[in-house]
């Protein structure tokens, strides 16, 4: 056995645990272990949320190369997946940057721990910022599409590839609607944003235009691709069409099943949100290391601490990735 | 602390390059997404996903061994981490999965295309 037990002490020192290390580890290191332990298995909950409800909608589900496809300064360019996957190079990086601050804090140099802490919190502050602009990307959506009576979302496709609204959509919408702002209807009452065409407007276009087919979410198992109709039947089902689409929110998602954006929303986000509270630790204690406090406590245990933290953020990122991108 | 004064740092490097080897790997699969391993079914799913599954757990072994650092703590501390998370999940996963097939055993045949 290799555990030590723990002795009753006298000494009033709970905050560090006093002499006793169980598992040769100090109180604080070890309780960032289990702390861990806990956010991990709280992650898991969400990601196995995520694995029940995909099985459950497994025939209709969004393809996710299909729905994260933008580059910043590529414009209308297919990238599916090129971003993300340099998301997570960033991450990757910053934990290399971070392990090495580790390794520096061993040997007791200071100027290098404090330079390695610096290239972490910025390769975090740039990981923070491309997942806001993947998620402004998300919310703002690529396409449009429309959504039936019955809850399904038809989207539009030309030579097999999809496109957007705006590609085919023509003339004025009939329904004479405009957006209420605080100005324009009953004072100071406003409504959310209208989309930017009718539903009248995307049938009639759809009729007019002969090149242009409906493509539902159902998976074709043998192609695994989602089915493209017929022009009757894509007719039949735009005849069913409730509301047009643009982007994604909590209640709508142009891509798909409106709960996949809502586990896009909460993962992704309750992720960022691990980020940005280790670049504000990260921060903290890159104050504490220019300030000599750990030269003076003789270790730099601290950092080892927030770095076993901040691996820890980036190790769930890579299950992310795999779950919500890959897979 | 044993490993006080020493330097891991052309670990740390080559750790960095098979992290980047695989994610590379990763998203290339991703993209092309080979018809062979694609379409084809290997005990429940895609051989694709498969292999996305394994290279993610080769990831997570890597970082939290050399990165956190896991392979230098005892064996006991290592354990009390490393089991109670790879059970609990393993236990969580396994029903998740099978009652989310169940239910859409259940409700698929009721939902017109």
């Amino acid at each position: 056995m290799e555990a030590n037990i723990a002795v009753p002490t006298d000494a009033k020192n709970t905050w560090s645990g006093g002499g006793q290390k169980p598992f040769g580890a100090s109180y604080g290191k070890m309780m960032m272990w289990f702390f861990i332990v806990s956010d991990a298995l709280t992650f898991s909950g969400f990601l196995a949320a995520y694995g029940l409800t995909r099985f459950k909608f497994i025939d209709s589900w969004p393809i996710a190369d299909e729905v994260f496809t933008h580059f910043p300064g590529l414009h209308g360019v297919h990238a599916p997946m090129y971003y993300v996957a340099l998301m997570t190079f960033i991450l990757i990086v910053s934990s290399v940057t971070m392990v090495l601050a580790v390794d520096a804090g061993h040997q007791m140099k200071q100027k290098k721990v404090a330079w390695y802490m610096f290239a972490t919190i910025i390769f975090g502050i740039i990981f923070v910022g491309s997942q806001a602009w993947e998620w402004k990307n998300f919310i703002s959506g690529s396409y449009g599409a429309v959504k039936t009576t019955d809850g399904k979302i038809l989207q539009f496709v030309k030579d097999g590839h999809q496109i957007a609204l705006s590609d085919f959509v023509v003339g004025e919408r009939t329904d004479h609607r405009e957006e209420h702002t605080r100005k324009n209807g009953l004072w100071f009452e406003n409504e959310g944003t209208i989309s930017t065409y009718s539903v009248d407007q995307v049938v009639n276009s759809y009729k007019s235009n002969p090149d242009i087919l409906v493509r539902t979410e159902l998976i074709d198992k043998a192609s695994k691709s989602k089915t493209i109709l017929s022009r009757e039947d894509g007719l039949a089902q735009l005849a069913k069409t409730k509301m047009v689409v643009e982007g994604a929110n909590l209640e709508v998602n142009e891509y798909g099943n409106t709960i996949f954006a809502d586990f896009f929303f909460f993962i992704t986000g309750f992720h960022g949100f691990h980020v940005f509270s280790g670049i504000i630790i990260n921060i903290i204690i890159f104050f504490n290391v220019i300030l000599g406090t750990y030269e003076r406590r003789g270790h730099y245990e601290m950092v080892e601490k927030v770095g076993l933290y901040w691996h820890f953020v980036d190790l769930v990122w890579v299950f992310v990735f795999t779950f919500f991108y890959l897979v | 602390m044993a490993h006080a004064h020493e330097s891991n740092t052309k670990r740390i490097w080559i750790v960095l390059i098979i992290l980047t080897v695989i994610t590379t790997v990763e998203v290339a699969l991703g993209i092309v997404k080979p018809a062979s391993l694609h379409l084809t079914s290997f005990l429940g799913t895609s051989p694709l996903n498969w292999i996305f599954i394994i290279l993610t757990l080769v990831k997570a072994y890597y970082i939290t061994w050399a990165f956190m650092h896991m392979e230098g703590e005892k064996k006991w501390l290592r354990r009390s981490v490393v089991w109670t998370a790879v059970f609990l999940i393993s236990y969580l996963l396994t029903l998740l999965i099978i009652e989310g097939s169940y239910i859409h055993n259940t409700l698929a045949p009721l939902v017109k295309w």
